[in-house]
């Protein structure tokens, strides 16, 4: 036991961090006096009170050291550097093997194609949780050529990885507010509020119906939820690697939303069914029963066509916009539709 | 012979990832039996032997649960030394949340769901606070954001524990679960050994059958409410 948190005061403990002073709180039964070392804290605090929180005096002080270590290691730490990304193939649904070693480096955007259930929502999991042949697919990732510590791979605070999963509802029981600001502290050093404030005013802007920050997390639209964990994972992460998923389907805007998550310098990758989304990537990979069955980088011709693919796109939102309005869609076509004249 | 508790709150997963874990373990040689503590009645004896491992059912029936445990784990080392186990596991439910079946010097292991709200790792007692290793199940069905969360106020509740994620239908996560039960101190005996922490006393007569309301019964160790200063 390291004598210098026993004798520093609960006050200064206290203020390291809300889940400090939440133990002095629940073991005293109130608000301990803050000047009074943590030693003579202890020996005032009765048996039966002790007894309630579930702990004897030597745990007391074991959890209040380990306390204090994760409390540092919270303020100290951020996300290792990410030079390359590799993942090693391991078995298709059929149980034959995949036939892959890809390597992916920072400032690379990767689209993933294939069918529904082909298995590319896998492929992002298994990197989320950089799988160590322990999932269904068998796959392995390494971190800059070496399998990552278990460490790492269990840290919350130094996240390698922001996942935007296909996910369309909470279920904690929490208000936006408290649960975004409990998000934040997890996953960053320093001053919460102001980014709390910016993540609700960013969800909004992409969703159509704005919500506030005493609003239920379990009451939110799909569309909210999804615009609430797309500006919480574009804003809240300093993780080198963003995997998306199936972001069109979201229900909200497409191309801001993927504005604010792509960053630069981070290893993206992006499940999507859209052709412009996907063109948008270097390369795509194509998933089929379960394995990565080819690899294609775009072309200069697939680049070309994005332009005219994505002038096609505005005038159908043009057209899903007016719908949205309550307006009619009886417009001569060549007047949607120009370079049809 | 490893000997290794988990606990944990009703149908979080328990028999899911000590069946995962146990075929994993199995893999690499070990054989590994199960002792399976309920109240009232349990089918998870059919999910381990399906599994092909030994395993051993006690049901407490009208006494308490966790004293149930505690009187009887010791017989169930007899029984896994007989079937010449390299690892037991003793499964049991939490049930009011403060009890623990933890021992000193024998592997802890609590699961725990991220569906079970947020708040949760703080409502339970020394059966999370006190575990080695802090099991999180179930976070396939909720977001990145959420699991995170839920990980980090594990990590509050017990900032010594280590945290492994858990997908019990998948089993992803066995492997590093298997690193910790593998380094389980082996145990000859538990006769003398301690429980991490003390079970309520009690000692009052309705833990004796006692069923009428009332002051007059109300004899022994006995806790009032305090009303004083609640509502207007
Ligand atoms: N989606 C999902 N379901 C899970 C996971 N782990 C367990 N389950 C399911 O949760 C249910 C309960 O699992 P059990 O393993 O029986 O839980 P338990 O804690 O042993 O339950 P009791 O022994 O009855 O207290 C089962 O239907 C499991 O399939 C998980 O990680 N994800
Ligand atoms: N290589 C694999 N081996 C075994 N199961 C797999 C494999 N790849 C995917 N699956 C499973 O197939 C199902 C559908 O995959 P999913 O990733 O959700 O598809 P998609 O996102 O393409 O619609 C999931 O249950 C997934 O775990
Ligand atoms: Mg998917
Ligand atoms: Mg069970």
């Amino acid at each position: 036991m390291s004598r210098s948190i026993l004798t520093r005061t609960i006050g200064e403990l206290s203020a390291s961090h809300p889940a400090m002073a939440d133990f002095f709180i629940g073991v005293s039964g109130q608000t301990p006096k803050p000047d009074g070392s943590v030693l003579s804290w202890l020996a005032g605090v009765g048996e039966d009170r002790l007894s309630q929180w579930g702990m004897d005096r030597d745990q007391a002080l074991a959890h209040i050291e380990a306390l204090a270590g994760q409390i540092d290691a919270l303020r100290s730490s951020s996300a290792p550097e990410v030079r390359v990304l590799t993942i090693l193939g391991g078995i298709n649904k059929q149980g034959q093997p995949e036939d892959l070693r890809l390597t992916l480096r920072p400032g690379e955007l990767v689209s993933v194609v294939g069918p529904t259930g082909s298995g590319k929502s896998r492929l992002l999991g298994d990197i989320e949780c950089l799988a160590q042949g322990d999932t269904p697919s068998g796959r392995r990732i390494l971190v800059n050529d070496a399998p990552p510590p278990p460490g790492l791979r269990f840290s919350t605070h130094q996240k390698l990885v922001a996942q935007l999963s296909q996910t369309m509802n909470f279920v904690m029981d929490l208000s936006v507010g408290d649960f975004i600001a409990m998000h934040a502290e997890c996953r960053l050093a320093g001053e919460v509020g102001p980014l709390v404030s910016q993540v609700i005013a960013q969800a909004n802007d992409l969703a159509g119906e704005p919500f506030d920050r005493d609003a239920a997390l379990t009451q939110l639209s799909g569309g909210q939820t999804r615009a609430l964990m797309i500006a919480d994972t574009a804003l809240l992460s300093a993780s080198p690697i963003v995997l998306i998923d199936e972001i069109e389907n979201a229900g909200i805007d497409r191309k801001k939303s993927l504005e604010l998550l792509l960053a630069r310098e981070k290893i993206v990758l992006m499940s999507t069914h859209d052709p412009i989304l996907a063109l948008l990537g270097d390369r795509r990979l194509v998933i089929r029963g379960g394995a990565v069955v080819d690899i294609i980088e775009t072309s200069l011709a697939e680049r070309a066509n994005l332009a005219a693919l994505e002038q096609l796109d505005q005038t159908l939102m043009a057209v899903r916009h007016r719908l949205r309005g309550g307006q009619r869609i009886d417009s001569p076509v060549e007047e949607m539709l120009p370079w049809m004249r | 012979m490893r000997v290794i508790t988990v606990a944990g709150p009703p149908s979080v997963g328990k028999t899911s990832v000590v069946d995962k874990t146990a075929r994993l373990l199995k893999t690499r040689g070990q054989r590994v039996g199960v002792v399976k503590f309920d109240s009232l009645a349990t089918s998870d004896d059919e999910i381990y032997a399906r599994a092909g491992l030994p395993v051993a059912v006690g049901l407490a029936g009208s006494v308490c649960p966790d004293h149930f445990f505690v009187s009887n784990i010791d017989d169930c080392l007899t029984w896994g030394r007989g079937q010449a186990l390299d690892m037991l596991v003793a499964e049991s439910a939490g049930l009011c949340n403060r009890c623990s079946p933890h021992i000193q010097g024998v592997l802890a292991i609590c699961v725990v769901d991220t569906l079970s709200g947020v708040h949760t790792p703080r409502k339970i007692g020394p059966m999370l606070k006190l575990a080695d290793v802090v099991v999180v199940t179930k976070g396939d069905i909720v977001s990145q954001a959420e699991r995170e969360v839920f990980a980090f106020n594990v990590r509050l509740a017990n900032p010594r524990a280590a945290i492994v994620f858990f997908n019990g239908i998948t089993g992803q996560g066995a492997t590093e679960l298997v690193h910790h039960m593998e380094n389980a101190p082996s145990v000859d005996g538990l006769e003398g050994r301690r429980l991490r922490f003390p079970m309520p006393s009690a000692v009052c007569p309705y833990c004796v059958g006692e069923t009428c309301i009332g002051r007059d019964h109300q004899r022994g160790n006995v806790r009032k409410m305090n009303f004083a200063g609640t509502g207007t």
